[in-house]
């Protein structure tokens, strides 16, 4: 990776990515399968895709994925 | 993505034993409900103080945030009892309007201490954000410099705004969304719009090597 990686990486869009209101739709989907181990990115590709670019919808997996292993 | 109606039956028996309570009358569902919001107010608390490194509100405030949030989450998640459709665990489904409401309202109460101001613009900053140190290598500053160049002269004077308030000022996008009265989605587009737009003049120019922009 060249010195401008991090750079690069923010500015590269993939075109799965469905964006924050389709992924918060089926936050608690998404989760209950990663939670269970199951293929969640493999089933969501698209949600997968913007959880990865998205800071706030990240934090918000994030923080449920928690709430429903950990608490 | 469609989302499918699972009959009650196909419930798990923790998600079943929730909704038989909530839909029961009297005591029953206020133990219900008092349960739940116990609940809530514990993720909501967990979660700010998970968040507190990447927030300008702190001490009291963030436990104000963790119960607004809470009982806000409560409200909206009883309202829409009826649309709980069984594709996940009925607490995931309920944990989820706590954990958005704390994103929303961290938002909002950004902007009662922020420690920047709206149309910063602190330039100076962005090669730090991307580990870039410009001083030392002059292809670094000359890229930097091809960023800028693309905001300030083909982006709109509202992509400019927005990309400047997150990615070079380091305002968060639910703060902004807040101020601007938008929704994250919004933002994000906008954000999305930008990368791209700034990624294709970076390889046009030849800082970057590779020709696949994708397209959304």
């Amino acid at each position: 990776m060249s010195d401008f990686g991090a750079l690069e990486k923010f500015l590269r869009t993939d075109p799965r990515d469905v964006g924050c209101d389709q992924a918060m739709a089926v936050l608690h989907i998404y989760v209950d399968l990663v939670a269970a181990g199951d293929d969640a990115p493999g089933r969501y590709p698209g949600v997968a895709a913007h959880l990865l670019a998205c800071g706030p919808c990240g934090e918000d997996f994030a923080g449920l994925l928690l709430a429903v292993t950990g608490g | 993505m469609e989302c499918v109606r699972v009959p009650a039956a196909d419930l798990d028996g923790e998600s079943s034993a929730w909704l038989s309570r909530l839909a029961a009358g009297g005591g029953e569902r206020r133990a219900a409900e008092g349960e739940l919001y116990a609940r809530l107010v514990r993720i909501a608390s967990a979660e700010v103080r998970r968040r507190s490194a990447s927030t300008p509100v702190t001490g009291p405030e963030l436990d104000d945030v963790a119960h607004q949030a809470a009982a806000d989450a409560m409200i909206a998640m009883l309202a829409k009892l009826g649309e709980f459709r069984g594709e996940s665990r009925f607490t995931t489904w309920a944990y989820r309007f706590v954990i958005l409401e704390v994103s929303a309202k961290l938002g909002r109460h950004y902007w009662r201490n922020p420690p920047v101001a709206l149309d910063a613009g602190q330039w100076e900053r962005l090669p730090g954000r991307f580990g870039l140190d410009p001083v030392r290598h002059a292809e670094s500053a000359a890229m930097l410099a091809e960023v800028r160049r693309v905001v300030e002269d083909e982006l709109t004077e509202h992509q400019r705004r927005v990309f400047t308030a997150i990615v070079v000022d380091g305002i968060p996008l639910d703060a902004l969304a807040a101020k601007l009265g938008l929704r994250r989605n919004a933002v994000y587009k906008v954000i999305f719009d930008a990368r791209r737009k700034i990624r294709q003049s970076l390889v046009a120019n030849g800082y970057l090597d590779e020709p696949g922009v994708e397209q959304r």
